[in-house]
Protein backbone atom coordinates (compact mmCIF):
# COMPACT_ATOMS: atom_id res chain seq x y z
CA UNK A 1 0.00 0.00 0.00
CA UNK A 2 2.90 2.36 0.77
CA UNK A 3 4.49 1.81 -2.63
CA UNK A 4 0.88 2.48 -4.26
CA UNK A 5 0.41 5.90 -2.75
CA UNK A 6 4.26 6.97 -3.26
CA UNK A 7 3.37 6.40 -6.82
CA UNK A 8 0.16 7.90 -7.19
CA UNK A 9 1.85 10.96 -5.06
CA UNK A 10 4.37 11.59 -8.15
CA UNK A 11 1.53 12.13 -10.21
CA UNK A 12 1.03 15.19 -11.21
CA UNK A 13 -2.75 15.04 -11.24
CA UNK A 14 -2.77 13.88 -7.33
CA UNK A 15 -0.15 16.55 -6.73
CA UNK A 16 -2.38 19.26 -8.44
CA UNK A 17 -5.62 17.95 -6.11
CA UNK A 18 -3.08 17.82 -2.93
CA UNK A 19 -2.18 21.52 -3.22
CA UNK A 20 -5.61 23.06 -4.51
CA UNK A 21 -7.58 20.83 -1.86
CA UNK A 22 -5.37 22.29 0.91
CA UNK A 23 -5.54 25.93 0.10
CA UNK A 24 -9.71 25.38 -0.67
CA UNK A 25 -9.48 24.07 3.21
CA UNK A 26 -7.70 26.57 4.38
CA UNK A 27 -9.58 29.54 2.95
CA UNK A 28 -13.13 27.90 4.13
CA UNK A 29 -11.83 27.01 7.88
CA UNK A 30 -10.72 30.47 8.11
CA UNK A 31 -13.70 32.12 7.47
CA UNK A 32 -16.16 29.46 9.06
CA UNK A 33 -14.84 30.44 11.97
CA UNK A 34 -16.65 34.15 11.36
CA UNK A 35 -19.78 32.57 9.35
CA UNK A 36 -20.43 30.73 12.32
CA UNK A 37 -20.31 32.80 14.91
CA UNK A 38 -21.80 35.44 13.23
CA UNK A 39 -24.98 33.22 12.40
CA UNK A 40 -24.16 33.12 8.94
CA UNK A 41 -23.90 29.55 8.33
CA UNK A 42 -26.61 29.21 6.38
CA UNK A 43 -25.29 31.69 3.93
CA UNK A 44 -22.32 29.24 2.91
CA UNK A 45 -25.12 26.94 1.87
CA UNK A 46 -26.97 29.08 0.48
CA UNK A 47 -24.56 30.51 -1.95
CA UNK A 48 -23.15 27.40 -3.03
CA UNK A 49 -26.30 26.43 -4.72
CA UNK A 50 -26.64 30.07 -6.53
CA UNK A 51 -22.84 28.46 -7.38
CA UNK A 52 -24.22 25.56 -8.68
CA UNK A 53 -27.31 27.55 -10.97
CA UNK A 54 -24.52 29.74 -12.23
CA UNK A 55 -22.17 26.78 -13.18
CA UNK A 56 -25.49 25.57 -15.20
CA UNK A 57 -25.64 28.63 -17.12
CA UNK A 58 -22.05 28.48 -18.06
CA UNK A 59 -22.63 25.01 -19.32
CA UNK A 60 -25.35 26.27 -21.39
CA UNK A 61 -23.90 29.18 -23.00
CA UNK A 62 -20.49 26.91 -23.19
CA UNK A 63 -18.25 29.42 -21.85
CA UNK A 64 -14.93 28.06 -21.48
CA UNK A 65 -13.82 29.54 -18.29
CA UNK A 66 -17.13 29.13 -16.38
CA UNK A 67 -15.03 30.95 -13.57
CA UNK A 68 -15.74 34.34 -15.54
CA UNK A 69 -19.36 34.08 -15.17
CA UNK A 70 -20.15 32.08 -11.62
CA UNK A 71 -17.46 34.08 -9.27
CA UNK A 72 -19.48 37.19 -10.17
CA UNK A 73 -23.12 35.99 -10.29
CA UNK A 74 -22.41 33.94 -6.42
CA UNK A 75 -20.56 37.11 -5.31
CA UNK A 76 -23.08 39.51 -6.29
CA UNK A 77 -25.44 37.35 -4.14
CA UNK A 78 -23.48 37.07 -1.03
CA UNK A 79 -23.47 40.66 -1.00
CA UNK A 80 -27.51 41.19 -1.65
CA UNK A 81 -27.47 37.77 1.35
CA UNK A 82 -25.91 40.00 3.84
CA UNK A 83 -27.43 43.01 2.86
CA UNK A 84 -31.14 41.85 3.99
CA UNK A 85 -29.69 39.69 6.60
CA UNK A 86 -28.89 43.05 8.40
CA UNK A 87 -32.06 44.51 8.35
CA UNK A 88 -34.28 41.70 9.93
CA UNK A 89 -33.11 38.21 10.42
CA UNK A 90 -36.41 36.57 9.40
CA UNK A 91 -36.07 38.34 6.37
CA UNK A 92 -32.82 37.36 5.41
CA UNK A 93 -33.11 33.33 6.43
CA UNK A 94 -36.18 33.48 4.13
CA UNK A 95 -33.92 35.53 1.50
CA UNK A 96 -31.67 32.73 1.43
CA UNK A 97 -34.10 29.26 1.62
CA UNK A 98 -35.43 31.34 -1.41
CA UNK A 99 -32.86 31.75 -3.91
CA UNK A 100 -30.79 28.97 -2.75
CA UNK A 101 -33.17 26.69 -3.87
CA UNK A 102 -34.70 28.56 -7.23
CA UNK A 103 -31.26 28.37 -8.25
CA UNK A 104 -31.07 25.02 -7.45
CA UNK A 105 -34.22 24.27 -9.55
CA UNK A 106 -33.41 26.62 -12.15
CA UNK A 107 -29.77 25.00 -12.78
CA UNK A 108 -31.20 21.89 -12.77
CA UNK A 109 -34.00 22.12 -15.42
CA UNK A 110 -31.50 24.57 -17.38
CA UNK A 111 -29.03 21.60 -17.27
CA UNK A 112 -32.01 19.15 -18.89
CA UNK A 113 -33.11 21.17 -21.37
CA UNK A 114 -29.84 22.01 -23.07
CA UNK A 115 -27.85 19.00 -22.18
CA UNK A 116 -24.08 19.67 -22.50
CA UNK A 117 -23.31 15.82 -22.92
CA UNK A 118 -24.69 12.55 -23.15
CA UNK A 119 -25.26 11.94 -19.54
CA UNK A 120 -27.38 14.60 -17.38
CA UNK A 121 -27.44 12.91 -14.19
CA UNK A 122 -23.66 12.31 -13.90
CA UNK A 123 -23.42 15.70 -14.81
CA UNK A 124 -25.82 17.27 -12.28
CA UNK A 125 -24.02 14.62 -9.75
CA UNK A 126 -20.86 15.94 -10.36
CA UNK A 127 -21.40 19.43 -9.69
CA UNK A 128 -23.45 18.37 -6.45
CA UNK A 129 -20.86 16.22 -5.04
CA UNK A 130 -17.63 17.09 -6.75
CA UNK A 131 -17.21 13.18 -7.51
CA UNK A 132 -13.53 13.16 -9.64
CA UNK A 133 -13.11 16.17 -11.10
CA UNK A 134 -10.61 17.38 -8.75
CA UNK A 135 -8.35 14.78 -9.96
CA UNK A 136 -8.81 16.17 -13.83
CA UNK A 137 -7.71 19.85 -12.73
CA UNK A 138 -5.94 21.28 -15.69
CA UNK A 139 -2.81 23.60 -14.75
CA UNK A 140 -4.96 26.95 -15.75
CA UNK A 141 -7.46 25.90 -12.51
CA UNK A 142 -5.03 25.16 -9.94
CA UNK A 143 -3.42 28.78 -11.02
CA UNK A 144 -6.38 30.44 -10.17
CA UNK A 145 -7.11 28.51 -7.02
CA UNK A 146 -3.94 29.32 -5.60
CA UNK A 147 -3.67 32.47 -6.41
CA UNK A 148 -7.48 33.79 -5.19
CA UNK A 149 -6.60 31.19 -1.74
CA UNK A 150 -3.44 33.17 -1.36
CA UNK A 151 -5.53 37.01 -1.44
CA UNK A 152 -8.35 35.25 0.37
CA UNK A 153 -5.41 34.01 3.08
CA UNK A 154 -3.91 38.08 2.98
CA UNK A 155 -6.62 39.45 3.26
CA UNK A 156 -7.57 37.76 6.69
CA UNK A 157 -4.87 37.83 8.73
CA UNK A 158 -4.60 41.50 7.28
CA UNK A 159 -8.09 42.13 8.51
CA UNK A 160 -7.99 39.77 11.32
CA UNK A 161 -8.12 41.73 14.26
CA UNK A 162 -10.80 44.01 12.41
CA UNK A 163 -12.98 41.10 11.67
CA UNK A 164 -12.66 39.84 15.21
CA UNK A 165 -14.78 43.45 16.67
CA UNK A 166 -16.56 43.70 14.10
CA UNK A 167 -17.51 39.54 14.41
CA UNK A 168 -17.52 40.03 18.32
CA UNK A 169 -19.60 43.13 18.84
CA UNK A 170 -20.85 44.88 15.76
CA UNK A 171 -22.84 47.63 17.26
CA UNK A 172 -19.56 48.54 19.31
CA UNK A 173 -17.14 48.44 16.19
CA UNK A 174 -19.54 50.80 14.23
CA UNK A 175 -20.18 53.11 17.10
CA UNK A 176 -15.82 53.45 17.62
CA UNK A 177 -15.64 53.90 14.33
CA UNK A 178 -15.23 50.62 12.28
CA UNK A 179 -16.83 50.80 9.08
CA UNK A 180 -18.11 47.57 9.74
CA UNK A 181 -20.54 47.71 6.39
CA UNK A 182 -17.58 47.93 4.72
CA UNK A 183 -15.93 44.68 6.59
CA UNK A 184 -19.28 42.73 5.83
CA UNK A 185 -18.89 43.48 2.35
CA UNK A 186 -15.33 42.06 2.51
CA UNK A 187 -16.58 39.06 4.01
CA UNK A 188 -19.54 38.63 1.74
CA UNK A 189 -16.86 38.84 -1.46
CA UNK A 190 -14.35 36.32 0.22
CA UNK A 191 -17.22 33.99 1.47
CA UNK A 192 -18.56 33.64 -2.61
CA UNK A 193 -15.02 33.37 -3.64
CA UNK A 194 -14.43 30.06 -1.55
CA UNK A 195 -17.27 28.79 -2.05
CA UNK A 196 -16.96 28.91 -5.94
CA UNK A 197 -13.49 27.59 -5.36
CA UNK A 198 -14.85 24.67 -3.12
CA UNK A 199 -16.77 23.41 -5.76
CA UNK A 200 -14.19 22.06 -7.64
CA UNK A 201 -13.09 19.79 -4.41
CA UNK A 202 -16.05 18.61 -2.30
CA UNK A 203 -18.90 19.90 -4.89
CA UNK A 204 -21.73 22.63 -4.38
CA UNK A 205 -24.01 20.29 -1.62
CA UNK A 206 -20.83 19.58 0.94
CA UNK A 207 -19.08 23.29 0.70
CA UNK A 208 -21.69 24.13 3.86
CA UNK A 209 -19.32 21.40 5.60
CA UNK A 210 -16.16 22.15 4.75
CA UNK A 211 -17.00 25.81 6.40
CA UNK A 212 -18.56 25.08 9.01
CA UNK A 213 -16.91 21.34 10.60
CA UNK A 214 -13.74 22.67 11.27
CA UNK A 215 -15.16 25.58 13.18
CA UNK A 216 -17.09 23.86 15.53
CA UNK A 217 -14.95 21.19 16.12
CA UNK A 218 -11.76 23.79 17.17
CA UNK A 219 -14.54 25.62 19.22
CA UNK A 220 -15.37 22.83 21.55
CA UNK A 221 -11.35 22.65 22.47
CA UNK A 222 -10.39 25.94 22.15
CA UNK A 223 -11.63 29.25 23.91
CA UNK A 224 -9.28 31.79 22.34
CA UNK A 225 -10.21 33.67 18.86
CA UNK A 226 -6.85 33.35 17.86
CA UNK A 227 -6.83 29.44 18.77
CA UNK A 228 -9.90 28.36 17.63
CA UNK A 229 -8.98 30.46 14.22
CA UNK A 230 -5.35 28.60 14.00
CA UNK A 231 -6.89 24.83 15.06
CA UNK A 232 -9.68 25.08 12.41
CA UNK A 233 -7.50 25.87 9.80
CA UNK A 234 -4.35 23.12 10.54
CA UNK A 235 -8.09 20.40 11.34
CA UNK A 236 -9.10 21.52 7.78
CA UNK A 237 -6.08 20.92 6.27
CA UNK A 238 -4.97 17.76 8.07
CA UNK A 239 -8.74 15.96 7.10
CA UNK A 240 -8.64 17.61 3.87
CA UNK A 241 -5.00 15.95 2.93
CA UNK A 242 -5.91 12.54 4.50
CA UNK A 243 -9.58 12.53 3.04
CA UNK A 244 -7.87 12.89 -0.84
CA UNK A 245 -5.31 10.53 0.00
CA UNK A 246 -8.35 8.35 1.45
CA UNK A 247 -10.20 8.41 -1.57
CA UNK A 248 -7.73 7.82 -4.13
CA UNK A 249 -7.02 4.92 -2.24
CA UNK A 250 -9.85 3.40 -1.64
CA UNK A 251 -11.70 4.79 -4.96
CA UNK A 252 -14.38 6.62 -2.74
CA UNK A 253 -15.72 10.12 -4.07
CA UNK A 254 -13.58 12.80 -2.70
CA UNK A 255 -15.59 15.05 -1.65
CA UNK A 256 -17.76 12.89 0.56
CA UNK A 257 -14.68 11.30 2.17
CA UNK A 258 -12.85 15.00 3.21
CA UNK A 259 -16.47 15.71 5.01
CA UNK A 260 -16.55 12.26 6.67
CA UNK A 261 -13.10 12.89 7.86
CA UNK A 262 -14.33 16.09 8.87
CA UNK A 263 -17.22 14.47 11.04
CA UNK A 264 -15.16 12.25 12.65
CA UNK A 265 -12.51 14.95 13.65
CA UNK A 266 -15.38 16.69 14.81
CA UNK A 267 -16.48 13.74 17.20
CA UNK A 268 -13.34 13.82 18.96
CA UNK A 269 -13.15 17.46 19.16
CA UNK A 270 -16.35 16.61 20.81
CA UNK A 271 -14.94 14.16 22.77
CA UNK A 272 -11.86 16.23 23.97
CA UNK A 273 -14.01 18.95 25.00
CA UNK A 274 -16.37 17.29 26.94
CA UNK A 275 -13.38 15.66 28.99
CA UNK A 276 -12.32 19.06 29.04
CA UNK A 277 -15.48 20.80 30.67
CA UNK A 278 -15.61 17.87 33.07
CA UNK A 279 -12.23 19.06 34.21
CA UNK A 280 -12.92 22.40 34.56
CA UNK A 281 -15.92 22.40 36.65
CA UNK B 1 -18.06 73.87 24.51
CA UNK B 2 -19.91 71.10 26.28
CA UNK B 3 -18.47 67.56 25.07
CA UNK B 4 -21.83 66.77 23.71
CA UNK B 5 -24.40 68.73 22.58
CA UNK B 6 -27.85 67.75 21.31
CA UNK B 7 -30.01 70.22 19.58
CA UNK B 8 -33.68 69.62 18.80
CA UNK B 9 -33.33 66.10 18.86
CA UNK B 10 -36.01 64.32 17.11
CA UNK B 11 -35.82 60.52 17.62
CA UNK B 12 -37.40 57.48 15.42
CA UNK B 13 -37.68 54.50 13.44
CA UNK B 14 -38.97 54.92 9.46
CA UNK B 15 -40.12 58.06 10.05
CA UNK B 16 -42.44 56.93 13.49
CA UNK B 17 -41.32 59.43 15.54
CA UNK B 18 -40.67 58.72 19.30
CA UNK B 19 -38.91 61.78 21.00
CA UNK B 20 -39.63 65.16 19.51
CA UNK B 21 -37.48 68.13 20.90
CA UNK B 22 -34.39 67.04 22.69
CA UNK B 23 -32.27 69.28 24.10
CA UNK B 24 -29.96 68.56 26.26
CA UNK B 25 -25.50 68.96 26.95
CA UNK B 26 -23.15 66.92 28.58
CA UNK B 27 -20.14 68.77 30.00
CA UNK B 28 -17.07 67.41 30.83
CA UNK B 29 -17.27 65.94 34.67
CA UNK B 30 -21.21 65.25 34.33
CA UNK B 31 -23.00 62.04 35.04
CA UNK B 32 -25.78 61.93 33.57
CA UNK B 33 -28.85 59.55 33.45
CA UNK B 34 -31.04 58.51 30.98
CA UNK B 35 -34.08 57.38 32.85
CA UNK B 36 -37.64 56.93 31.22
CA UNK B 37 -40.44 54.31 30.61
CA UNK B 38 -39.38 50.81 28.47
CA UNK B 39 -40.23 52.01 24.64
CA UNK B 40 -40.01 55.66 25.25
CA UNK B 41 -36.96 56.10 23.35
CA UNK B 42 -33.91 55.76 25.23
CA UNK B 43 -31.71 53.00 23.49
CA UNK B 44 -32.95 54.92 20.15
CA UNK B 45 -31.31 57.74 21.91
CA UNK B 46 -28.19 55.85 22.24
CA UNK B 47 -27.76 54.81 19.16
CA UNK B 48 -28.16 57.99 17.86
CA UNK B 49 -25.87 59.75 19.80
CA UNK B 50 -23.37 56.64 18.47
CA UNK B 51 -24.12 57.12 15.45
CA UNK B 52 -25.18 54.38 14.92
CA UNK B 53 -28.83 55.86 12.90
CA UNK B 54 -29.63 59.03 11.67
CA UNK B 55 -31.67 61.11 13.71
CA UNK B 56 -35.35 62.23 12.10
CA UNK B 57 -33.96 66.09 12.72
CA UNK B 58 -31.82 67.82 15.08
CA UNK B 59 -28.26 67.11 15.36
CA UNK B 60 -25.83 65.65 17.35
CA UNK B 61 -22.28 67.52 18.05
CA UNK B 62 -19.09 66.65 19.96
CA UNK B 63 -16.97 68.91 21.04
CA UNK B 64 -14.25 70.02 23.56
CA UNK B 65 -11.77 67.81 20.73
CA UNK B 66 -13.67 65.14 21.52
CA UNK B 67 -14.24 63.15 18.03
CA UNK B 68 -17.05 61.37 17.27
CA UNK B 69 -15.64 57.71 17.44
CA UNK B 70 -14.07 58.12 20.99
CA UNK B 71 -16.95 57.15 22.94
CA UNK B 72 -16.49 54.57 25.22
CA UNK B 73 -19.39 52.20 24.77
CA UNK B 74 -20.86 49.63 26.87
CA UNK B 75 -23.70 47.78 24.49
CA UNK B 76 -25.93 45.19 25.92
CA UNK B 77 -24.68 42.00 25.44
CA UNK B 78 -25.90 40.23 22.35
CA UNK B 79 -26.84 36.77 21.83
CA UNK B 80 -23.49 36.11 19.84
CA UNK B 81 -21.52 36.91 22.21
CA UNK B 82 -22.82 34.46 24.81
CA UNK B 83 -20.91 31.41 23.28
CA UNK B 84 -18.06 33.52 21.70
CA UNK B 85 -14.78 31.70 21.15
CA UNK B 86 -12.42 34.81 22.81
CA UNK B 87 -10.09 35.66 25.69
CA UNK B 88 -10.55 38.38 27.71
CA UNK B 89 -7.50 39.94 26.62
CA UNK B 90 -8.41 39.99 22.86
CA UNK B 91 -11.69 41.55 23.92
CA UNK B 92 -10.53 44.17 25.70
CA UNK B 93 -7.65 44.89 22.81
CA UNK B 94 -10.42 45.24 20.53
CA UNK B 95 -11.19 48.59 22.22
CA UNK B 96 -8.10 50.18 20.81
CA UNK B 97 -9.49 49.77 17.62
CA UNK B 98 -10.51 53.44 16.62
CA UNK B 99 -6.93 54.45 16.96
CA UNK B 100 -5.53 51.46 14.67
CA UNK B 101 -6.59 53.20 11.13
CA UNK B 102 -5.47 50.90 8.69
CA UNK B 103 -2.90 49.47 10.95
CA UNK B 104 -3.20 45.56 11.02
CA UNK B 105 -1.40 44.40 14.45
CA UNK B 106 -2.08 46.09 17.51
CA UNK B 107 1.19 47.71 18.68
CA UNK B 108 2.88 48.15 21.82
CA UNK B 109 0.94 51.25 22.92
CA UNK B 110 -2.88 49.69 22.37
CA UNK B 111 -1.10 46.69 24.47
CA UNK B 112 -0.20 49.00 27.16
CA UNK B 113 -3.87 50.87 27.29
CA UNK B 114 -5.58 47.36 27.80
CA UNK B 115 -3.15 45.93 30.30
CA UNK B 116 -3.73 49.51 32.17
CA UNK B 117 -7.38 48.97 32.09
CA UNK B 118 -7.15 45.64 32.72
CA UNK B 119 -6.00 46.29 36.02
CA UNK B 120 -8.03 49.37 36.90
CA UNK B 121 -10.89 46.99 36.63
CA UNK B 122 -9.13 43.92 38.11
CA UNK B 123 -9.19 41.58 35.32
CA UNK B 124 -5.38 40.79 35.40
CA UNK B 125 -6.27 37.70 36.63
CA UNK B 126 -8.77 36.70 33.66
CA UNK B 127 -6.40 38.06 31.10
CA UNK B 128 -6.27 34.61 29.50
CA UNK B 129 -9.78 33.02 30.20
CA UNK B 130 -12.05 32.92 28.40
CA UNK B 131 -15.12 35.29 28.08
CA UNK B 132 -18.19 33.02 27.61
CA UNK B 133 -16.95 30.88 31.10
CA UNK B 134 -16.83 34.17 33.02
CA UNK B 135 -19.74 35.27 35.58
CA UNK B 136 -22.26 38.48 34.41
CA UNK B 137 -20.49 40.52 36.59
CA UNK B 138 -17.36 39.78 35.43
CA UNK B 139 -18.18 40.00 31.70
CA UNK B 140 -19.91 43.51 32.38
CA UNK B 141 -16.21 44.23 33.30
CA UNK B 142 -14.63 43.35 30.82
CA UNK B 143 -16.59 45.06 28.58
CA UNK B 144 -16.24 48.19 30.30
CA UNK B 145 -12.70 47.64 29.82
CA UNK B 146 -13.11 47.90 26.18
CA UNK B 147 -15.21 50.74 26.41
CA UNK B 148 -12.22 52.68 28.28
CA UNK B 149 -9.56 51.75 25.21
CA UNK B 150 -11.94 53.63 22.92
CA UNK B 151 -12.01 56.27 25.21
CA UNK B 152 -10.68 58.55 27.94
CA UNK B 153 -13.52 61.66 28.08
CA UNK B 154 -16.88 59.82 28.01
CA UNK B 155 -18.26 56.52 28.46
CA UNK B 156 -22.07 55.78 27.13
CA UNK B 157 -23.45 52.65 29.44
CA UNK B 158 -26.63 50.99 28.42
CA UNK B 159 -28.35 48.90 31.10
CA UNK B 160 -25.18 48.20 32.74
CA UNK B 161 -26.51 46.37 35.59
CA UNK B 162 -29.38 44.50 33.91
CA UNK B 163 -29.60 41.11 34.62
CA UNK B 164 -26.50 41.08 37.70
CA UNK B 165 -27.78 40.32 41.05
CA UNK B 166 -27.87 42.48 43.81
CA UNK B 167 -23.87 42.59 44.98
CA UNK B 168 -22.69 42.39 41.54
CA UNK B 169 -24.93 45.22 40.94
CA UNK B 170 -23.28 47.55 43.63
CA UNK B 171 -20.07 46.08 43.05
CA UNK B 172 -20.94 47.85 39.51
CA UNK B 173 -22.36 51.24 40.25
CA UNK B 174 -18.80 51.56 42.30
CA UNK B 175 -16.55 51.23 39.46
CA UNK B 176 -18.48 53.55 37.17
CA UNK B 177 -18.76 55.90 40.29
CA UNK B 178 -14.58 55.69 40.89
CA UNK B 179 -14.24 56.15 37.07
CA UNK B 180 -16.36 59.64 37.27
CA UNK B 181 -14.22 60.30 40.27
CA UNK B 182 -10.59 60.04 38.11
CA UNK B 183 -12.90 62.12 35.86
CA UNK B 184 -14.60 60.20 33.02
CA UNK B 185 -17.83 61.69 31.52
CA UNK B 186 -20.36 58.80 32.04
CA UNK B 187 -23.93 58.77 30.32
CA UNK B 188 -26.15 55.75 31.90
CA UNK B 189 -29.30 54.49 30.69
CA UNK B 190 -30.96 52.70 33.68
CA UNK B 191 -34.00 51.50 35.04
CA UNK B 192 -33.10 51.91 38.13
CA UNK B 193 -34.25 55.25 39.72
CA UNK B 194 -32.96 54.87 42.56
CA UNK B 195 -29.28 54.73 41.59
CA UNK B 196 -29.73 57.58 38.66
CA UNK B 197 -30.94 59.51 41.61
CA UNK B 198 -27.90 58.54 44.15
CA UNK B 199 -25.03 58.65 41.42
CA UNK B 200 -25.72 61.28 38.73
CA UNK B 201 -25.28 64.58 39.27
CA UNK B 202 -28.29 65.20 35.89
CA UNK B 203 -31.07 63.22 34.74
CA UNK B 204 -32.30 63.43 31.14
CA UNK B 205 -36.04 61.68 31.17
CA UNK B 206 -37.36 60.66 27.91
CA UNK B 207 -41.10 60.00 27.53
CA UNK B 208 -44.38 61.85 27.36
CA UNK B 209 -42.99 64.55 29.15
CA UNK B 210 -39.29 65.52 28.70
CA UNK B 211 -36.76 66.80 31.34
CA UNK B 212 -33.27 67.58 31.35
CA UNK B 213 -31.76 69.45 34.66
CA UNK B 214 -29.61 68.58 37.51
CA UNK B 215 -30.76 65.78 39.87
CA UNK B 216 -31.99 67.99 42.94
CA UNK B 217 -34.52 69.98 40.34
CA UNK B 218 -36.01 66.67 38.93
CA UNK B 219 -37.54 65.44 42.09
CA UNK B 220 -39.52 68.82 42.06
CA UNK B 221 -39.84 68.58 38.39
CA UNK B 222 -43.44 67.39 37.07
CA UNK B 223 -41.87 64.56 34.96
CA UNK B 224 -39.65 63.45 37.71
CA UNK B 225 -42.60 63.75 40.24
CA UNK B 226 -45.19 61.66 37.82
CA UNK B 227 -42.38 58.64 37.30
CA UNK B 228 -40.94 58.16 40.75
CA UNK B 229 -44.75 57.66 41.67
CA UNK B 230 -45.31 55.23 38.94
CA UNK B 231 -42.38 53.82 39.95
CA UNK B 232 -43.09 53.35 43.36
CA UNK B 233 -46.75 52.16 42.23
CA UNK B 234 -44.94 49.53 40.22
CA UNK B 235 -43.14 48.25 43.34
CA UNK B 236 -45.20 48.03 45.57
CA UNK B 237 -47.72 46.10 43.45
Amino acid sequence: MMEKLVWYLTQPYVQYALIVGVLIALCSSLLGVTLVLKRFSFIGDGLSHVAFGAMAIAAVLNLTNNMLLILPVTMLCAVLLLRTGQNTRIKGDAAVAMISVASLAFGYMLMNVFPSSSNVSRDVCTTLFGSSSILTLSRDKVWLCAALSVIVVILFIFFYNKIFSVTFDEAFARATGTKAGAYNLLLAIIIAVIIVLAMNLVGSLLISALVIFPALSAMRVFRSFKRVTVCAAILSVVCALIGILVSILAGTPVGSTIVAVDIVAFAACWLVGLVRGGQHT
Amino acid sequence: MALLTCEHLSLGYEGHEIVHDLNFKVNAGDYLCIVGENGSGKSTLMRTILGLQPPLGGSVMTGDGLSRNEIGYLPQQTVVQRDFPASVQEIVLSGCQNRMGFRPFYGREEKRIAKENMEKLGLTQLAHRCYRELSGGQQQRVLLARALCATQTLLLLDEPVAGLDPKVTAEMYDIIATLHRHGVTVIMISHDVDAALRYATHILHVGKQLYFGKRDDYLQSEAGKLFLLQQEGGASE
